[in-house]
């Protein structure tokens, strides 16, 4: 039960990739974040909302094989770095393709899936994973 | 005050299996069960996937192909009987995930396969009054039918998202007449806490599939003062291929009607997103002027009916940012039974 209201603080980043961009130095992060880690005092309140577009492509990749129980059912799946249009990289499962399909600098775009349940009684998590987007 | 359609959007899994596959395992020739019941193959959804996921999906979609403004939407109806929940509404998730949040009502519908139709008729209702500006109605599903029962061999998964307003907004396709047609009928049913449904075997034939579609149908061509031949589309309610096609002759219409809003031979029963997946997939190639009855069907017993007229406005919002139907029917991978069961939940996990 713990992990219900970080989750439900999240979920508008989670449901629609919610960022942050630093109106000093343009740089954008995801999840949002307070403070600029490269402005600092400079970046106080200057930190704006910014929902990325999530389009993105393919920055790095790697077979999980040995998957968290809560991954199971997927298993072998890609989890990739995702180099998002604006800049930002996100860590995430890419899914609808062949694992030998996947390719550093593919196109993906973010859809929402269910990212896990807290047992059989507990509350479901959603939020975006990546497939490929048709070229 | 006239109401209609302002935008759509549609969600199919990628994931397939098809009726040979499902009879090798139970011994019986699915191949012969497919040809009968007119289904190739069935969409079947991810481990990851489920109503909230496609219904999320159809209403990004939607919003796609629209300039509305998410916080001008007054409501969100997701009719389901599919929703991962007991207590606790698709719709909320939906709206967050649409930013159509907080300043909306939300309500989950549940009526078989009709609920998404239901929540058109309400959203008509509501913006037609002047509460509001936007409603959406959702029908979406990830239904199952019990190993080895019939149902298993076209029990499918998808949905669609129908922006619904008034004449002020620039309606792609016009609500002229709606009808609906209900009974105490028990053709089909599942109780609480049931994994899969029962239903009566041949009963949900002629006394009530066949017997609501066609007097919704007929009964509205009656109050529209329209005949069979005015339509360029008809989209039928469709647990299998060979139900829609008998009853659309015995209204007087033609398989080439019938043929842009028949999905399930290739795609199964998607119980709620059926005729809304239909007519995403008839929105995605009409023109202006095309004429369009739709008549949904739900166990226990309804059906809802449109009379639709597309307008001019189709050929100007962008229908190419969102996904057609065709192109979600046509980009598909096939799995054996083993992985759908596994899939499915049909496999007993260790706790
Ligand atoms: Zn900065």
């Amino acid at each position: 039960m713990g992990s219900i209201p970080r989750f439900w603080r999240e979920n508008p980043s989670r449901y629609n990739l919610v960022g942050v961009k630093c109106d000093n130095c343009g740089r954008v992060f995801f999840p949002p974040r307070d403070i600029c880690p490269v402005c600092h005092r400079e970046s106080i309140g200057k930190m704006k909302r910014l929902e990325l577009s999530g389009k993105g492509s393919v920055y790095s990749y790697t077979l999980v094989q040995d998957a968290h129980p809560q991954f199971e059912m997927l298993k072998p799946y890609i989890l990739a770095m995702v180099e998002m249009d604006e800049g930002v990289k996100i860590t995430s499962q890419i899914i609808d393709v062949k694992p030998e399909d996947v390719h550093i600098g593919m196109k993906v775009e973010a859809v929402m899936r269910k990212l896990g349940a807290e047992g059989n009684s507990g509350i479901l998590h959603y939020g975006y994973k990546f497939r490929p987007v048709k070229e | 005050m006239k109401t209609g359609i302002v935008s759509y959007g549609a969600y199919i899994p990628r994931t397939r299996i098809e009726p040979a596959e499902i009879g090798r395992v139970w011994g019986i020739d699915g191949e012969a069960m497919g040809k009968g019941l007119m289904v190739h193959r069935k969409s079947v959804p991810m481990p990851d996937e489920d109503t909230i996921t496609i219904s999320v999906q159809a209403a990004r979609d939607m919003m796609q192909r629209t300039q509305a403004d998410p916080e001008e939407i007054g409501a969100i109806f997701v009719g389901s009987e599919s929703h991962p929940y007991a207590v606790k509404p698709t719709s909320t998730i939906v709206a967050e995930a649409i930013e159509a949040a907080p300043h909306l009502t939300a309500a989950d519908y549940e009526f078989a396969c009709k609920a998404g139709t239901a929540a058109i008729q309400t959203s008509m209702g509501l913006v037609g009054s002047g509460m509001m500006r936007y409603s959406v109605a959702i029908g979406a599903d990830t239904s199952q039918g019990a190993p080895g029962d019939a149902l298993e061999y076209t029990a499918a998964a998808g949905g669609a998202a129908l922006l619904i307003g008034t004449e002020k907004e620039r309606l792609i396709a016009v609500i002229n007449h709606t009808y609906s047609f209900t009974t105490d009928t028990p053709d089909f049913w599942r109780r609480e806490g049931q994994m899969y449904p029962s239903h009566g075997g041949r009963f949900t034939g002629e006394p009530a599939y066949f017997k609501h579609v066609v007097t919704a149908g007929k009964t509205l061509m009656e109050m529209a003062d329209t005949k069979p031949e005015d339509y360029h589309h008809v989209i039928l309610h469709q647990p299998n291929g060979k139900f829609p096609n008998r009853a659309g002759k015995q209204m007087g219409f033609t398989s080439e009607q019938l043929k842009y809003g028949l999905l399930t031979p290739e795609i199964g029963n998607t119980y709620s997103g059926a005729v809304m997946l239909g007519l995403a997939s008839v929105l995605d190639i009409a023109k202006p002027g095309d004429r369009i009855l739709m008549v949904a069907f739900g166990s226990g017993a309804g059906s809802d009916a449109f009379d639709l007229t597309v307008t001019d406005e189709i050929e100007k919002i962008p229908r190419e940012k969102g996904t057609t139907v065709r192109e979600m029917i046509d980009n598909y991978t096939l799995i054996d039974y083993a992985t759908y069961a596994k899939y499915r939940g049909k496999i007993k996990m260790r706790e």
